[in-house]
């Protein structure tokens, strides 16, 4: 099975271990990742805040060369990449004369034929069918899956699970033996792109999602996007300084979870790459 | 046409807003959830609620207010006001705007420089690489803020992590993704 995937910049580098564990998982399942050629940043948090024509050409950008190589389907593994992507396509689905100028912009003939897939609904769709004997250390620990805010929101663009409450990740991780904690966390703001202009606000933030799971007794927070992940391991010594805390709680990606439930080790699933000691293998 | 339109003052900031990104901020009836729901909203000086009812003021001194407001770069675009309001009022593509206007007018609120400064350095990153370059980008933020020891004790853990390029990686078609950011920024005036 061969599939298209974008990527994105977080995953050539702070999160080189989400990249590892998702082309580990496909390789163990037998999929082929075909990145799209020659991608660029889809401009994330930046571009939308000082200049919308840029915000929807980056990620043209992109999809239009997804098109032009027969990508029908691709895999975005970063949630803030996701959403880029979809609110993208949706814009210029809306609006055929915003979409006109951003073709002429990119010198491109976007189309918008492109279908985008997160990472849970690739799980969905290719890992959990083919799960069947392959799971030779069940993932029994207690979790609280954070879905953050772009998995879910806008829910009327992503038409994909519910805002509230979401239960997507949670029911992967019970597949593999995991039991999922009730978290009311898990669609609060990380602090997202705030991470290095106003640390203080990111510590607040995240310190409250590490607080609550620790408090229900998890041990591990599962996540899927790689600004969470970051704020939630990489920053830990200001969260803990914020709070006065020490919060050891380990932060693993869904894909890692995964990859270790169906015997890979922790280094091939990028593991040791943590800020925040992973006791979990 | 919404029953907005023909009542809304042509030079009020509501009425950009419906023209430029489809909002409608007449619409918002104060129900709160909004300021309830917002991670950031007792840091902000003014809650989006209050950004709404000032806003539908049309009032050009209120207008004012909210352009200089620290609220609008402190919004995380998390998405969370949109996804309770009861009118589906689309406030963080709002924001969005208000954030490009208040810099068109230089209106950014002068505590809000290093929020701003951060997205600049961002953007020149991906300028000149066509990817986001991380070492790069941290040292133009320290140039641009003078915040030159911030995060010195991440630096020796990422590298030993393997989180951190020296090199960038730069774009095999460079010259498309120059051109992108001419007709876009440089042209726009949002350098």
């Amino acid at each position: 099975m061969k599939i298209g995937v974008y990527p994105g910049c977080s995953l050539t580098g702070s999160a080189r271990d989400y990249n590892e564990s998702v082309f580990a998982l496909a390789k163990a399942f037998d999929i082929e990742l075909v990145q799209v050629p020659d991608w660029n940043c889809c401009g994330a948090t930046a571009a939308h805040n000082l200049n919308r024509e840029l915000s929807l050409s980056l990620p043209a950008r992109i999809l239009a060369t997804a098109e032009k190589n027969g990508l029908d389907e691709i895999l975005v593994p970063c949630a803030a990449c996701y959403s880029r992507l979809i609110v993208t396509q949706h814009e210029l689905k809306k609006n055929p004369e915003l979409k006109n100028r951003i073709n002429e912009i990119i010198g491109m003939d976007y189309r918008g034929t492109t279908k985008l897939i997160n990472v849970i609904e690739w799980i969905d769709a290719s890992i959990i069918p083919n799960l069947e004997g392959k799971i030779t250390k069940p993932f029994d620990y207690k979790v609280a899956c954070y879905y953050g805010c772009l998995m879910v929101r806008p829910n009327k663009v992503l038409n994909y699970d519910r805002a509230e409450d979401p239960q997507t990740m949670d029911i992967v991780m019970e597949k593999i033996g995991a039991h999922a904690l009730y978290f009311p966390f898990k669609t609060e703001c990380c602090g997202a792109g705030l991470s290095v202009s106003r640390t203080d606000t990111v510590s607040k933030l995240s310190g409250k999602i590490i607080e609550d799971a620790v408090h229900r007794g998890a041990d591990t927070l599962i996540v899927a996007c790689p600004m969470c992940h970051s704020n939630l391991d990489m920053r830990r010594p200001d969260i803990n300084k914020y709070w006065k805390s020490d919060f050891k709680l380990p932060v693993m990606y869904v894909t890692q979870a995964i990859g270790l439930a169906i015997g890979l080790t922790p280094k091939e699933v990028g593991l040791q790459r943590h800020f925040v000691k992973v006791n979990i293998s | 046409m919404s029953h907005s339109e023909h009542s809304i003052e042509r030079d009020s900031l509501a009425y950009a807003i419906e023209k430029h990104v489809e909002v409608h901020a007449q619409k918002c009836y104060q129900c709160g959830k909004c300021s309830a729901g917002c991670p950031v909203a007792e840091e902000m000086d003014l809650p989006p609620s209050l950004v709404m009812r000032l806003l539908q003021t049309e009032k050009s001194s209120n207008d004012d207010k909210v352009l200089r407001s620290e609220s609008i770069w402190l919004c995380l675009t998390c998405e969370m006001c949109l996804s309770r309001c009861p009118m589906e009022i689309d406030i963080p593509s709002m924001m969005d705007y208000l954030r490009q206007r208040s810099r068109s007018e230089k209106k950014v609120n002068p505590k809000m420089k290093n929020i701003v400064s951060f997205h600049k350095a961002f953007l020149h990153s991906i300028q000149y690489t066509g990817r986001l370059f991380e070492l790069g980008l941290i040292l133009d933020y320290k140039r641009q803020s003078l915040k030159l020891t911030q995060d010195m004790m991440l630096a020796p853990k990422m590298i030993s992590n393997g989180k951190l390029h020296f090199i960038p990686e730069l774009l095999k078609d460079m010259p498309h993704i120059t051109k992108i950011f001419k007709k876009t920024i440089v042209e726009g005036g949002s350098k």
